[in-house]
């Protein structure tokens, strides 16, 4: 979706403030949700594309406004309550409803570090063959779907070539829905800087991006 | 402030802990935390197994130690550079937002510089959690259509004749920059050279300097 968390390119958003001896959580409370979000994500109702996509619902002004683990927090609540595993009068209460039953957590502790190590690789075997080749010239698609896409404003309809090829990938455009994984090849895409900004780009430099086959076009 | 490697000119920050009411987040975390324990959906010991996690187990000390590696060993840097994930592994460092990695060399003509415009997507295993700066508005709105003047305000001024090269984080690849070996490191053992790598050179918004 053309939302303001499709940031790149925006002008006058804030100023770049670099912290010293910055800690990993600022405040017990983000530490807190950030377990929080891998340990309730354990049960399998959601997937990760399903969870960045709901970062991108968040109301604009919400989004700009609030911090990093505020827009977890608002997330992780909304994605939770939207597939059942609490209602938003618990949340709102802050306790259980009157006779729900208690289950078992998914997540153990004993199973944190292994899980965490393993992680959650989005690499598939697929029939479909590569449509391109490292060093093909390809342009982006222009499109503009109101549902999750990992293909930015600013390289929509734009020439680049085929760096190099990862295998098929999950597609998040599909996934987020929950409309099925359709995993596809995923290319690295470079791009001029001047094609992507103009001339007041310099010459030299260029923007590599990753993107599955369904956005690209042979040019 | 103590000397921190990666921001010697970095503005400061302080918080003045103790005397306020709790936030308004702190309030709402214990709350969820205690409906999802309560209703038996999370394990409190998971929790706290979780923060220990970022805040022990991964952090930019696994990638120095990736990138001090290549720097001493030419057939680690070639495995690295030709398979990151593999290579990473070989020293013990996998998993969650690192299950596809991809090592970027910078040379006296390229310098690689990593962001994520959509959102905040980092290599956890080999750098932990990204920094704020990284997660921020100014930091994912700029760097790809000014990377420049971004790396002027981190200190690092590029003359024209260096391509920069900003890679966004868009799918599940996950990046590491290996810097380049600063001069006059030639006596340093792999342990030192891992002492001075940080966290911003591999992100590609620093360069790494002698001792």
């Amino acid at each position: 979706m053309n939302g303001v968390h499709d940031m790149g390119g925006v002008h006058g958003l804030a100023p770049l403030v670099i912290e010293r001896n910055e800690p990993v959580f600022h405040e017990p409370w983000e530490g807190r949700l950030w377990a929080l979000v891998t340990a309730v994500s354990a049960w399998g109702r959601w997937n990760l594309d399903a969870l960045r996509a709901q970062h991108e619902v968040i109301p604009a002004a919400d989004y700009l406004r609030a911090s990093y683990h505020e827009r977890w927090l608002i997330a992780l609540t909304e994605i939770a309550v939207s597939h059942g595993l609490v209602t938003r009068e618990e949340v709102e209460s802050g306790r259980p409803a009157p006779g729900s039953p208690k289950v078992v957590p998914p997540l153990q502790a004993s199973m944190v570090i292994e899980l965490r190590r393993r992680g959650s690789p989005k690499t598939r075997t697929v029939e479909r063959p590569c449509r391109f080749n490292p060093g093909d010239v390809v342009r982006t698609r222009n499109i503009h779907p109101k549902t999750h896409t990992r293909l930015p404003r600013y390289a929509r309809d734009k020439q680049g070539v085929i760096l190099s090829l990862h295998g098929a990938h999950v597609f998040p455009y599909s996934n987020a829905q929950f409309q099925g994984e359709n995993p596809q090849p995923l290319y690295t895409v470079r791009f001029e800087a001047r094609v992507l900004w103009g001339d007041a780009a310099n010459p030299r430099d260029t923007v590599c991006l990753d993107l599955w086959e369904d956005y690209l076009e042979p040019a | 402030m103590s000397a921190d490697p990666d921001h010697p000119h970095a503005h400061g920050h302080n918080h003045d802990h103790g005397q306020e009411p709790p936030s308004s987040a702190t309030l709402r975390v214990k709350a969820l935390e205690s409906l999802l324990v309560e209703k038996g959906l999370v394990d409190p010991a998971a929790l706290d197994t979780i923060i220990d996690y970022y805040e022990t187990k991964v952090g930019p000390r696994n990638g120095a130690r990736v990138v001090a590696r290549a720097w001493t060993d030419p057939a680690y840097k070639a495995r690295l550079l030709a398979d990151a994930t593999a290579a990473i592994a070989e020293l013990g460092y996998a998993g969650f937002q690192g299950e596809h990695m991809v090592a970027v060399e910078n040379t006296p003509a390229i310098h690689n510089m990593i962001v994520c415009t959509l959102c905040s997507c980092y290599p956890w295993p080999i750098l932990g959690l990204p920094p704020n700066w990284y997660k921020s508005a100014a930091y994912r709105s700029r760097t790809i259509i000014e990377p420049r003047a971004v790396l002027a305000e981190f200190g690092l001024d590029l003359p024209d004749s260096i391509e920069v090269r900003v890679w966004d984080s868009t799918a599940e690849v996950r990046y590491l920059v290996v810097p380049e070996r600063p001069d006059g490191t030639e006596n340093l053992s792999e342990g030192q050279l891992a002492g001075l790598v940080t966290r911003d050179a591999m992100v590609g918004t620093a360069r790494v300097r002698a001792p």
